[in-house]
């Protein structure tokens, strides 16, 4: 590993100054994927400056009825959290779905939604990646790729966002904010990653150097019927192979309002607002449950080795999307 | 402002167990080279050093962590508990207890992280946090009762390559069933 300075920072305006200081410098939440890539060489900061002490570890009910989430947060208190569970269960479930208890209680919220990809080519620095050395090119798209992307890839890269809380942000239109030496700023999540084309190594909307302080949830009374599946190759710890985070709001059999997203298919969690146009106003029933689906996953286009993903996330969305009819009518 | 410091080691004060100990690392040190190769806390193992199989497990502040993805540097004024630091005196822990009388082992590497895991579990849920397998988890659906299939999701994050998980699993139960005996709660 290479040698880097330390500094802890005491307050969110230090913080993102000691890191303008050093264009070599990277923030430390809990650590989790940042020094893990760092064992591995993937990541080589000259500098890191350490923002788990700063005072964004608050969970707080905004006034119009939705939550402000600080960037400091850990996964398990999150998960933990009782207004987290009760107004929105299915990031609760998201965040426990994710890693194991150990990690939970590292890793941070701003951390995971910047975490990086777990493509085997992008953690082996003998392989090429063009996300981590730009022009290299990609050995997924011929290789092994059965983890890989169906949706909003391109020729450049196939890698998939790993987290879970994401996806369940992703549905609940999270807005992100972030500080800078400008000021504060923020961005809606479902802008926060920037399309892959053929730049995969630039990975996030926010301006040089800034911090992400929280994430702000607006209120979503469709979210207190929610739900987060998550399929994976064993049955704990491991990363998905495909997820949906939704939200069903069923009136007189009719679908009054829905909040879909899909995990583990594209470079981002993936919010399927095609399959949510198909499903407002519709009948809810497995028929449009199954039509939603399709209407997302019309712009699928998988490797070789990932086309069963289709097929799964058809099945994963029309389950859940059932589960959740069924839950609203009782 | 001032040019930012370019040392790569500092001076730094670790609470473990609760003793102190000042010692200066260089910045690349994790918690668990620290414990093992500096303070001879031995206890705690390094088994992947990647995070994922859990022998490191320690307590932080009470919370479970994984040792090998702490910067030691960053643990700097947090209380640190190792297996070491689990019994009061001659008297072992009630988990440590439950592993031995059950069995909770075979070769033992990945014990000390499974009990210090475990001590976390019981106490995570005795303060009502769901898990990935709790049907409901909104709050008024209450505490699920800590069956084999909670024990097993809350510590997945802990491998045994021998495979003492069913033993593994009772020995948690024993010890959350007597913790709950002792506050008048419920673990079942």
């Amino acid at each position: 590993m290479r040698e880097f300075a330390y500094q802890r920072a005491h307050d969110t305006a230090g913080a993102v100054a000691l890191l303008g200081a050093d264009p070599q410098a990277r923030f430390l939440g809990g650590g989790t994927n940042l020094v893990d890539l760092m064992k591995t060489g993937v990541e080589r900061p000259a500098r890191l400056v350490d923002v788990r002490a700063l005072p964004l570890d608050r969970i707080e009910p905004t006034r119009d009825g939705g939550l402000r989430i600080g960037a400091t947060v850990t996964n398990g208190d999150l998960a933990a959290h009782p207004e987290v569970r009760r107004r929105y269960p299915a990031l609760a479930q998201a965040v426990l779905a994710g890693a194991s208890g150990q990690l939970r209680n590292m890793a941070t919220v701003g951390g995971n939604l910047l975490q990086r990809t777990r493509c085997g080519y992008f953690t082996d620095v003998t392989q090429p990646c063009n996300k981590r050395v730009p022009g290299s090119g990609c050995p997924a798209i011929e290789g092994e790729h059965h983890n890989h992307a169906i949706l909003g890839a391109s020729g450049h890269c196939v890698a998939v966002h790993p987290s879970d809380m994401g996806v369940a942000l992703a549905a609940f239109d999270a807005v992100v904010t972030y500080e800078t030496a400008d000021g504060p700023g923020e961005l809606p999540l479902a802008d926060l990653y920037l399309p892959v084309g053929d730049t995969p190594h630039l990975e996030t909307a926010l301006p040089a150097g800034a911090l992400i302080t929280g994430v702000t949830l607006p209120p979503a009374p469709v979210a207190a019927v929610s739900r987060y599946r998550k399929v994976r190759e064993r049955a704990s710890y491991a990363f998905a192979i495909g997820s949906v985070a939704a939200a069903l709001d069923v009136r007189d059999g009719t679908v009054h309002d829905v909040r879909l997203a899909l995990g583990a298919v594209a470079s981002r969690p993936w919010r399927a607002r095609a399959a949510e146009r198909a499903l407002r106003g519709a009948p809810a029933d497995a028929g449009t449950f199954a039509a939603a689906a399709d209407a997302e996953l019309a712009a699928a286009e998988p490797l070789p080795h990932n086309g069963y993903k289709v097929t799964l996330m058809r099945n994963l969305v029309v389950a859940v999307l059932t589960e959740l009819a069924e839950e609203a009518a009782r | 402002m001032a040019p930012a410091p370019t040392s790569t080691s500092s001076a730094v004060t670790l609470h473990v167990n609760g003793e102190k100990y000042p010692l200066s690392v260089d910045h690349r040190t994790t918690l668990l080279d620290a414990l093992r190769e500096r303070l001879d806390l031995t206890g705690t193992k390094k088994g992947c050093d990647q995070g994922q199989c859990g022998a490191c497990t320690v307590l932080i502040d009470g919370r479970r962590a994984v040792a090998c993805l702490q910067l030691a540097v960053a643990a700097e004024g947090r209380e640190i508990t190792t297996v070491e630091g689990l019994a009061e005196g001659e008297r072992l822990h009630p988990v440590q207890q439950a592993f031995l009388d059950l069995d909770g082992y075979q070769c033992g590497y990945c014990t000390p992280g499974q009990i210090c895991s475990a001590v976390a579990v019981i106490e995570e849920h005795a303060a009502g946090w769901p898990s990935a397998v709790t049907g409901d988890v909104r709050p008024e659906a209450g505490v699920p009762p800590l069956t084999a299939e909670e024990i097993r999701e809350r510590m997945s994050g802990n491998l045994c390559r021998c495979g003492a998980y069913v033993n593994i699993v009772e020995a948690v139960a024993r010890a959350a069933g007597a913790r709950a005996a002792r506050t008048g709660g419920s673990a079942a």
